[in-house]
C-alpha cells in the first residue's frame, strides 16, 4: 500500500499527497549546493538565459538564504534557483530551520544575518526592520512588485512607508476540506453562501453525522487555527474595511464586530452537535494537533474541515487529493454569493545585504520568470504573482488556490494575527481563543486580548 | 577509617563481594519478593514509554496514526521504511554527516569544561585566596541563567571575533554553559578527599601543580568520567545551542531531527525512527563507561 | 583553522587542532603555576581560575547582569519602567498561575525523582543483572527532547469513546480496559501539570539513581558491619546509616535536579505550549522574550528564576560550611 521507497521518486512521495506523480523534475535533483551549476537542472532542460542577461555575470558569487521552509518543501525551492544559478554563475546557499521565526531575530540582532530571509509574517518583518539590519528593496524589485502584485501585497512588505520585502509564496486560508465521494454519494452541494454552509451542516447533522472536525494544538503556537477561523468570519460578517481597522486597532479588539465574529465561530466549533467528528466533543479540538485535525475525513468520521491550502501535505501519501479524489477543498463562501473575501498568508523576501548578486537574486524571486519556474517544480505551492500561468501549477489544490487568489473579484486580506503586534498576534490571541474553546466566554476572551494590546 | 578502600571497590557487574551493605539490609526488610516486585514495577514503568517508541518506529505510517502501538502484537506488521527514510540521502536527510557533526561538537565540549572545571574546583577546595566563597557562590548561582538570555550577546561576540558559523562557537558555548555545574559537582568530590593526603604531599614539598597531577587527578579521573557522561548526553541531545550557533554544514543530528518533521507536519513515523538512531550513541557510551562511572562517584563519598 | 569546516577531514582536523590548542593553553597555565612555589596560594589560584572566570564572565555573567538591567525596561528595551514588569508578574492572575505551576514543579520533581532513584538504587543493589536494570532507568536520560515528545505523545494521546476509534495513548487505553471513559489528559488543570512533571521525573530519576547508587556502594563496610552487630533494624540501617552516609550525594542530586527543573521549558512548550494553565516561568520567559518580543517582561521573568534559586544556593552553602566545620 505504500509507495516503493528507495526509488528516486521517494522524495516526491514524501512531498506528500500533493505530488500525485506529477512532479517529474524532482527525481534528478540532488542538493543544489553540492552541484556545479548546470548539472542538476535536467528537468529544466534547454534553459533560455535571455531573461537573466540583465543580471550580468556574477560567477563565483554566493547568496545565502535562511528560511523556515524545511524538508521536503525545500527541494522545489532549491530546484527553482537552478536557472538563475546556471545563467548568472551565482551559488545559492540554502538553510532551512524549523525554528526560523525565533532564530532569525537572534541572528539579525547579533549581526549574523543571512543575505536573504523568507519571512512568513509581516509582523516579524517589522521587528526585523526595527533591528536596523534589513535593507530596503532595490528599485528593480519594487518595479516587479508594482507590476505583478496588487498594492495590498506591496503594503504587507513595507514598514513605515518604506518598501523592504517582495512577496514570495502565498497560501489561501479560506478553504474547507471535504470528501468529494461523500458529497456525491449523499447529494451534498458545495455551499455558495454562509447560510448555505449552515444549512449543509444541519443537513449532515440530520443525516446522523458530526460534520466538522478541527484541531488547534500546535506546540507553543497552539490556538492559531482558531484565530484563522475568527478572522475569516470577521472578514465575512463585517467586511474588509472593518477588518483592516480591527487589525490596526483603530477599533477595539473587543468591539461588537469581533464579538459577532467569534460568536459565529462558536456556533460551529463550540457546538457539540457539529464537532468534533472523529475526535469527540468540543474540548477535544484543543487536544488534537492541527496536523491531525482533518484526517477523519478520510475515515468518513467527519465531513468538513476548515484549513489552509498547505494542509494538503498532511494527508497520507495514499490519499488522493483532487476533485475526483479522496479529499479536496472548496472555497469558504462569503456572506452572499457575489462577495469573495479571501483570507491568506504568505512569505516575504527580506535582504540583509545589498551586494549586486543579492539584489539580482531578489529581483529574480520577484519576477514572473521565477514564479513559473517554481510552479513547474512544486506541489503544494502557489503565489499571488499575476505573472503566474496557472497552467504551470501541478496539483488541483494549487490550481484552486491560484484561481481564488487571481480572481479579480476577490478581496484578499492577510492573516490579521500575522499583522498585529506580536504580544497579541503571537501570544494572547492564540492563548485566549484556546481558553475560549475550553470554556471561557466570548466577552472575557475578547476583553483579555484587548487588555494585552501594547499601549 | 582508611580512604583507599572505597576508592578501589569493585565496579558493579563484576565479581561483587558478598557483604551486607545498608542497602542490602534495607532491601531485606522489604523482603525479597516484594523488593523484586517493586523493582520490576519501576523498571517496567520507566521502560514502557521508550519501548512504545521502539515498536512505533517499525510500524507503517498509517497504522501509527490510527491504532496504538500495542496492537502491533496482535497484528505484527513490520516495516523498515521509516529507517530507510531516515537514512536515505534522498529525503535530504543524510544522517551520517550529521552524526559526524554531533561527535565533533560533543568531544571537545566534554573535554574542555572537564579540565577547566577540575582546575577551578581544586582551587576552590584546597587553596586560600580572598573572595573565595563569594566567587564560588556566584559561579554556583550562574547555573540558573537561562541559556536564552545568553544567545544574543554570545553570538554577537562570536561574530565580532570572526568565529560565526564554525565549530568554535558551539565548543566555547557548551564549555561555558557546563562550567558552573561541573565546578559545583567536582568541588563536592574534591573537597571530600582527605586533607591528610594533600598535607602529606605538601610536607614532601609538592606544589599545587604536582599535587593536582600526582595526588588529585588519579583520585578524580573516575569522577571526571562520571561527569563526562552527563556532559556528553547533554551536549549530544542539545538543540537550542546548536540552533543558534551552527550553520547547515556543521549542525548536529538533533537539528536535523527537528527539521525532518517537515515545514508544517508532524511526521511521527520519521521522528520515531530518527529518535532511535540518535539514541544509539549516548546509550552505548553509558553502557561502556558505566563501570568507570560508578567508581568515579565513589570518590565523592569517601568520608562516610 | 577558524573557518567553517566543510569536509570530513577538515572537521576532524579542526577538532584535533582545537583539543591541542586547549592542551597547550592548559600546559602554559600549569607551567607558569609551577614557577610559583611560595606560601601564598593567590597567584596559583588566579591562574587556575582565570580561564573559567573569563569564560563565565563573557558567556553567563554579562548576559545575566544585562538581563537584570533589561528587566527594568519596557518591551522594546527603550524606556525605563521601574518595577512595572515585576508588578505585573505578581498582579496578573495568569502570571500568578505560572508562579504556582513553577512551585509545583520545583517542589515535586526533585523529591520524587530522587526518592524513586534512591529506592530503585537500593532495590537493585547487588541484584543479578544490576547493570542492565540500571541501564533501563538511565535510558530516558539519553533521549533528546524531540524524542521525548514523541514518546509521551503515545502515552497521553486522547481518542474519543467511539466504537470505530481506537486509543493510541497508553494511559487512555488502560483507562478504557478497566471500563472507564477516555480522558483528555493534557487539558484539565491542574492534573495536566502533574502529568508534565511526570515526564521530568521520568528523565531525572536515572540521574538520581546512578549517583546515589554509587554513593551507596561507597559506604565503608566496617560501618555497616558495626551497625549490624549492634542489632540495628533494616529501617534503622537506612535511616541512621545509609542516609547520613550518602547525605552529600543526596544534596548534590536534589540541587542539580531542582535547578534543572526550574529551567525546564521544552517539555511544557512541546506538550501543551503552556496552554491549559500549564505554563512555567522558563516557558513564559521564552514565550514573552523571544516569541512575543516583550523583552523587558521576559527579562523580569528570568530574574525571578534567579531569585527562586537563592534558597537552594543558601542551603548548599550552609551544607558546605557544615562539612568544613
Amino acid at each position: 500500500m505504500f509507495v516503493q521507497r528507495g526509488s528516486s521518486r521517494s522524495r516526491v512521495a514524501i512531498a506528500g499527497a500533493l505530488s500525485m506523480g506529477l512532479v517529474f523534475g524532482l527525481s534528478a535533483c540532488g542538493d543544489s549546493k553540492d552541484e556545479e551549476p548546470g548539472t542538476g537542472a535536467t528537468s529544466l532542460a534547454a534553459i533560455d538565459c535571455t531573461p537573466y542577461k540583465a543580471f550580468g555575470d556574477l560567477t563565483g558569487k554566493e547568496v545565502s538564504i535562511y528560511t523556515g521552509i524545511v524538508t521536503p518543501e525545500d527541494t522545489p525551492h532549491k530546484e527553482s534557483y537552478k536557472p538563475f544559478e546556471q545563467c548568472t554563475g551565482v551559488t545559492v546557499k540554502y538553510e532551512g530551520d524549523k525554528a526560523f521565526e525565533t532564530q532569525i531575530l537572534v541572528r539579525a540582532e547579533a549581526n549574523n544575518a543571512p543575505d536573504v530571509a523568507f519571512v512568513p509574517q509581516p509582523g516579524l518583518l517589522q521587528r526585523l526592520v526595527q533591528t536596523g539590519k534589513v535593507k530596503e528593496a532595490p528599485a528593480e524589485v519594487a518595479a516587479n512588485v508594482d507590476k505583478f502584485w496588487g498594492a495590498d501585497w506591496k503594503e504587507y512588505g513595507s514598514v513605515g512607508g518604506k518598501f523592504y520585502a517582495a512577496p514570495l509564496g502565498a497560501s489561501v486560508k479560506s478553504l474547507v476540506w471535504f470528501s468529494p465521494k461523500e458529497f456525491k454519494d449523499s447529494g451534498y452541494a458545495e455551499p455558495k453562501t454562509l447560510a448555505d454552509l449552515k444549512a449543509l451542516t444541519d443537513k449532515m447533522v440530520a443525516d446522523g453525522k458530526k460534520p466538522w472536525c478541527a484541531g488547534i494544538n500546535s506546540g507553543e503556537a497552539t490556538g492559531w487555527p482558531l484565530t484563522d477561523w475568527m478572522e475569516d468570519f470577521m472578514l465575512r460578517l463585517s467586511g474588509p474595511e472593518t477588518y483592516d481597522k480591527w487589525l490596526k486597532h483603530e477599533i477595539p479588539f473587543n468591539g461588537p464586530e469581533a464579538t459577532k465574529a467569534l460568536d459565529a465561530v462558536g456556533e460551529y466549533l463550540k457546538n457539540d452537535k457539529y464537532v468534533n467528528g472523529g475526535y469527540g466533543d468540543v474540548k477535544s479540538i484543543a487536544s488534537t494537533t492541527f496536523q491531525d485535525g482533518g484526517l477523519p475525513i478520510l475515515e468518513g468520521q467527519c465531513s468538513l474541515h476548515r484549513q489552509a491550502s498547505f494542509y494538503a501535505a498532511n494527508f497520507p501519501k495514499t490519499a488522493k487529493v483532487g476533485p475526483d479524489g479522496d479529499v479536496f477543498a472548496f472555497y469558504l463562501p462569503g456572506e452572499t454569493a457575489d462577495s469573495a473575501p479571501v483570507l491568506g498568508g504568505g512569505e516575504f523576501v527580506a535582504a540583509f545585504a545589498d551586494r549586486p548578486e543579492v539584489k539580482a537574486f531578489q529581483t529574480y524571486l520577484s519576477s514572473d520568470t521565477w514564479a513559473n519556474v517554481k510552479a513547474k517544480v512544486s506541489a503544494g505551492w502557489v503565489t499571488a504573482n499575476k505573472g503566474l500561468d496557472p497552467a504551470n501549477l501541478q496539483n488541483p489544490v494549487d490550481k484552486l488556490s491560484a484561481e481564488i487568489l487571481l480572481n479579480p473579484k476577490a478581496t484578499f486580506r492577510f492573516d490579521a494575527s500575522d499583522l498585529m503586534p506580536a504580544a497579541v498576534g503571537q501570544n494572547t490571541f492564540w492563548k485566549q481563543t484556546t481558553a475560549w474553546l475550553t470554556g471561557q466566554d466570548t466577552k472575557t476572551t475578547l476583553d483579555k486580548i484587548e487588555a494585552s494590546w501594547p499601549k | 577509617m582508611t580512604t583507599e578502600a572505597p576508592l578501589t571497590t569493585a565496579p558493579v557487574g563484576g565479581a561483587v563481594k558478598k557483604v551486607t551493605t545498608p542497602a542490602a539490609a534495607a532491601k531485606k526488610k522489604l523482603s525479597s519478593p516484594w523488593a523484586s516486585l517493586a523493582a520490576i514495577v519501576i523498571a517496567v514503568l520507566w521502560t514502557v514509554p521508550t519501548f512504545g517508541l521502539l515498536v512505533t518506529s517499525f510500524r507503517p505510517e498509517a497504522d501509527i496514526k490510527k491504532t496504538g502501538w500495542w496492537t502491533f502484537f496482535s497484528n505484527p506488521l513490520v516495516t523498515f521504511e521509516n529507517y530507510e527514510a531516515v537514512f536515505g540521502a534522498e529525503e535530504g536527510v543524510n544522517l551520517a554527516d550529521y552524526f559526524l557533526n554531533s561527535l565533533i561538537i560533543t568531544i571537545p565540549s566534554v573535554i574542555i569544561p572537564l579540565f577547566l572545571a577540575s582546575l577551578a574546583a581544586y582551587a576552590f577546595a584546597w587553596m586560600n585566596f580572598p573572595g573565595k566563597n563569594l566567587l564560588f557562590i556566584v559561579i554556583f548561582a550562574l547555573q540558573i541563567v537561562p541559556l536564552q538570555v545568553t544567545l544574543i550577546p554570545l553570538l554577537t561576540f562570536f561574530v565580532d571575533a570572526g568565529l560565526a558559523g564554525t565549530f568554535w562557537t558551539v565548543w566555547l558555548a557548551h564549555s561555558t554553559f557546563a562550567l558552573p555545574l561541573a565546578i559545583y559537582l567536582l568541588h563536592n568530590f574534591i573537597k571530600e578527599v582527605p586533607s591528610s593526603l594533600i598535607e602529606a604531599a605538601r610536607i614532601d614539598g609538592a606544589g599545587h601543580v604536582s599535587i593536582f597531577f600526582r595526588v588529585l587527578l588519579p583520585l578524580l579521573t573516575p569522577a571526571l568520567a562520571a561527569f563526562g557522561i552527563f556532559q556528553f548526553l547533554w551536549v549530544w541531545n542539545d538543540l537550542l545551542v546548536a540552533l543558534t550557533f551552527t550553520g547547515p554544514q556543521i549542525s548536529p543530528i538533533t537539528v536535523q531531527l527537528s527539521n525532518m518533521t517537515g515545514t508544517r507536519g508532524t511526521a511521527w513515523y520519521l521522528l520515531s525512527a530518527g529518535a532511535f538512531v540518535s539514541m544509539v550513541v549516548p546509550v552505548t557510551v553509558f553502557l561502556l563507561l558505566q563501570r568507570y562511572f560508578v567508581r568515579g562517584l565513589l570518590a565523592g563519598s569517601v568520608k562516610g | 583553522m577558524f573557518t567553517t569546516a566543510s569536509t570530513t577531514s577538515d572537521k576532524l582536523l579542526q577538532m584535533v587542532a582545537a583539543i591541542l590548542l586547549f592542551a597547550a593553553i592548559i600546559g602554559l597555565i600549569l607551567f607558569i603555576a609551577s614557577r610559583f612555589t611560595g606560601k601564598s596560594d593567590r597567584a596559583v589560584a588566579a591562574l587556575y581560575l582565570a580561564p573559567v572566570v573569563v569564560m563565565l564572565s563573557v558567556g553567563l555573567l554579562y548576559p545575566g547582569l544585562r538581563t537584570v538591567y533589561q528587566s527594568f525596561l519596557d518591551a522594546s528595551l527603550q524606556n525605563f519602567v521601574g518595577f512595572d514588569n515585576y508588578q505585573r508578574i505578581i498582579e496578573d492572575p495568569e502570571q500568578r498561575l505560572v508562579l504556582r505551576n513553577t512551585f509545583f514543579w520545583v517542589l515535586v520533581t526533585p523529591f520524587a525523582a530522587t526518592g524513586i532513584g534512591l529506592l530503585y538504587a537500593i532495590l537493585v543493589d547487588k541484584a543479578r543483572g544490576e547493570a542492565f536494570a540500571k541501564a533501563l532507568i538511565f535510558l530516558p536520560m539519553s533521549i533528546s527532547g524531540v524524542a521525548a515528545t514523541v514518546i509521551w505523545k503515545f502515552m497521553y494521546e486522547y481518542r474519543p469513546d467511539q466504537s470505530n476509534i481506537k486509543q493510541i495513548g497508553v494511559i487512555n487505553q488502560i483507562i478504557v480496559l478497566f471500563g472507564g471513559k477516555p480522558q483528555q489528559l493534557l487539558i484539565d488543570s491542574p492534573l495536566n501539570t502533574f502529568l508534565l512533571i511526570a515526564i521530568m521525573i521520568w528523565i531525572q530519576a536515572g540521574f538520581a539513581m546512578t549517583v546515589l547508587s554509587a554513593a551507596i556502594k561507597a559506604i565503608p563496610d566496617d560501618i555497616v558491619e558495626a551497625a549490624r552487630l549492634d542489632g540495628v533494624t533494616p529501617w534503622g540501617m537506612f535511616r541512621f546509616v545509609t542516609v547520613p552516609a550518602i547525605r552529600p550525594a543526596l544534596v548534590v542530586v536534589l540541587t542539580t535536579i531542582a535547578i534543572g527543573t526550574l529551567k525546564v521549558f521544552d517539555i511544557v512548550q512541546t506538550m501543551t505550549g503552556g496552554r491549559f494553565d500549564t505554563s512555567v516561568i522558563a516557558n513564559e520567559f521564552y514565550s514573552q522574550a523571544i516569541r512575543t518580543g516583550d523583552r523587558g517582561f521576559g527579562a523580569a521573568l528570568a530574574v525571578v528564576l534567579f531569585v527562586l534559586v537563592i534558597p537552594i544556593v543558601v542551603y548548599n552553602i550552609r551544607q558546605l560550611r557544615r562539612s568544613e566545620a
